[in-house]
């Protein structure tokens, strides 16, 4: 069997570039959420922390696929996306941190962060929701004649299970909007396997009860994943409506750092679904693409470099002050219920 | 010309379409037959591709409408019922309502919500939904009681940057007209004084001010002056309006036509309780629909709700506390 790299390599010539792109973003990603974990660990994030070890080639592959101007909704392990499609390092941080500094000034933190008006959309953690926003935002461009913008909203095989995921999924395909609708399936929602979530055969099933088109890969893959995200992205850049991707992949960390994930089949973790999305790829770097172990070593360091700048610089921010805080959820200052009790 | 509160939405939305482009409507049914109620009648002809029927999603619906705002639109949306927004509840209170708040997104976001009681319509076309919206930060929640204010605080809420609950009573629908539509109008926020009077204060909004303006007229017959104060909206809600007529009264009652326990009345006591006690010489009082669903024949839903008779014997209670 050719491998995905050969494959796709034919087709575009600076596949090589993509690639160590692709793979840098997820080094970085996994660097710094390794960072986030350990100041977690050590007392110094409120609230939680979500990995998206394992994940990290289908979440780069999304953002490697999309333009300035298109709009990605991550959700919880799209930290690659994340970090390639619009997000600074400091801006991450400061969301974990909860810096008065950066988009979410302490009002909301972690996973929740985004800036919506540059395309770059802000999960709430009910899931599915994130889905008709974005078709939404694509409605909204159809209207003004905005043409050849796509938008790409992330869940995972527990998110499928939501109302508001079928009516947002409908909602695009019923309008052909040119919405991609990528599905990690990671086996588990919190510590619900995927057998509790789906009945049928196969997840990429439903793309075809939707009347759209369903692209399955392997989500441990980056090259797999780089290939098929491209191919969704642009029949949906091109007009050929909603697209689905279904990857099949294992979460390699708890929901949150708060869970030691002891739920998880042993098993599975010895299946080509346990394998770690990363180390494949610096596997694929070195043997297939003649990449130098020093030079990866390099990247590293510097990745290293980066999140430690960024983390440090963050925590000489200030932290969010209750007195200097507006406490005001309108826009319209002047609709503002005054009356406290 | 006589117009009905019905055609005032219609008209109010035919202007918005007209004033500014980055108005659309999208909702149930709304485009070529022109909604459930005929409130969007003509509009998909008038404004071609701009009044866009939706699948039965209530989420998507709203979710969508959320995503067009960032997108820079104005949606004014139409959920058939106010009782089915349940449905597209989390997109409002968790999404819309926080958008802002978190990001600095502006969410301008019409969600318009046919709401309250009509005689045979049972417990799920019936609700008013205005208490549960208010309780969340970041939405305004208008409730107009007569045909102008149905059209000028709709053109208000497109205008407004924020998410805007409209509570539009379908008893009013076709029984409420005016002569014309207003050329000025009194800005959302603030109440008005819809009947003055020295005696007693009945604070209510929606189709419960024609109740309450019904009761003033009777108990007029026996020498009882009321006052109806119209909220017009629940959130913000005028407090100084309220507490300056129970400062001419010394006697609170509020009314709604919600379910009776927390709710809007319940706020207007608190806020008189806590802000104007020294202004009440009797204790305040409350009058809501009952608590049940609302229930389906007319002769069960005509005592489940306020009416005009039941708030004079309420009043009359007031009055020999």
């Amino acid at each position: 069997m050719v491998h995905a790299i050969e494959r796709a390599a034919a087709v575009a010539g600076s596949l090589k570039e993509t690639y160590i792109t692709a793979y840098r973003w997820m080094l970085l990603a996994r660097i710094s959420e390794e960072k986030y974990a350990s100041l977690y660990r050590g007392g110094k994030i409120h609230g939680s922390v979500f990995l998206g070890k394992g994940q990290e080639a289908l979440s780069v592959s999304i953002a490697m696929n999309l333009r300035k101007g298109d709009i990605f909704a991550p959700l919880i392990r799209d930290q690659a996306g994340r970090l390639a499609f619009a997000e600074t390092l400091l801006d991450s941080t400061r969301a974990y941190l909860g810096s008065r500094q950066g988009p979410m000034r302490g009002r909301d933190g972690n996973v929740h962060r985004g800036r919506p008006r540059e395309g770059y959309f802000a999960m709430i953690s009910h899931l599915g929701a994130m889905i008709p926003a974005v078709a939404g935002a694509l409605l909204a461009r159809r209207m003004k004649g905005i043409e050849g913008t796509v938008g790409v909203a992330s869940i995972g095989e527990g998110g499928t299970s939501t109302g508001a995921f079928h009516e947002g999924v409908n909602l695009a395909a019923v309008e052909r909007l040119p919405l991609v609708i990528v599905i990690a399936n990671n086996q588990y929602a919190y510590s619900t396997p995927a057998s509790k979530q789906f009945a049928c055969r196969n997840l990429a099933d439903k793309a075809a009860g939707y009347g759209i088109e369903g692209l399955s890969c392997d989500g441990t893959d980056l090259a797999a994943c780089l290939e098929t995200l491209q191919k969704a992205v642009t029949r949906a850049r091109e007009g050929g409506g909603t697209q689905m991707v279904f990857a099949s992949l294992l979460r390699l960390a708890g929901h949150g750092e708060h869970d030691d994930a002891l739920y998880v089949d042993a098993g599975l973790k010895r299946t080509p679904l346990g394998r770690d999305c990363l180390e494949r790829a610096e596997c694929a770097l070195l043997d297939r693409l003649g990449t130098a172990p020093k030079q990866i070593t390099a990247w590293r360091a510097e990745a290293v470099r980066q999140v430690e700048e960024a983390v440090s610089a963050v925590q000489h921010e200030a932290a969010p002050n209750p007195d200097e805080e507006d406490w005001c959820a309108l826009s319209s200052r002047y609709l503002i219920d005054g009356f406290t009790c | 010309m006589s117009i009905t509160y019905l055609e005032a939405i219609r008209e109010a939305q035919a202007k918005a379409l007209a004033d500014d482009p980055r108005v659309f409507i999208y909702g149930q049914d709304v485009g070529d037959f022109g909604g459930a109620f005929k409130a969007t009648k003509n509009l998909a002809a008038e404004f071609p591709g701009r009044v866009l029927d939706s699948p039965l999603s209530e989420d998507a619906i709203i979710g969508a409408a959320i995503g067009a705002a960032i997108e820079g639109m104005r949606p004014i949306v139409e959920m058939q019922y106010a009782d089915f927004s349940t449905v597209g509840f989390n997109q409002i209170v968790n999404h819309a309502a926080t958008l802002f708040w978190r990001t600095e997104t502006p969410c301008p976001i019409t969600i318009r919500l046919p709401s309250g009681g009509t005689k045979g319509s049972g417990p799920f076309h019936s609700q008013n939904m205005e208490a549960l919206y208010a309780h969340y930060p970041g939405l305004i929640v208008m409730t107009p009681a007569t045909v102008e204010d149905a059209y000028s605080m709709l053109l208000e809420a497109v205008a407004i940057d924020d998410p805007v609950i409209f509570c539009e009573h379908k008893y009013l629908y076709y029984h409420l007209k005016a002569e014309g539509l207003p050329l000025e109008a009194e800005p959302v926020g603030k109440a008005c004084i819809a009947r003055p009077g020295r005696d007693v204060t009945v604070v209510a909004y929606s189709a419960m001010v024609h109740e309450a303006l019904e009761m003033a007229r009777e108990l007029a017959t026996e020498g009882t002056e009321v006052e109806v104060v119209d909220l017009r909206s629940v959130k913000p809600l005028d407090t100084d309006t309220v507490l300056a007529s129970v400062a001419r009264t010394g006697r609170l009652l509020a009314v709604g036509e919600a379910f009776p326990w927390g709710g809007v009345t319940a706020e207007v006591v608190a806020r008189v309780a806590t802000a104007g006690f020294g202004l009440l010489d009797v204790p305040p009082q409350r009058l809501n629909a009952r608590d049940t669903p609302v229930p389906f024949h007319p002769n069960l839903w005509g005592t489940h709700r306020p009416t005009a008779r039941a708030m004079a014997i309420a009043v009359r209670e007031l009055l020999r506390l």
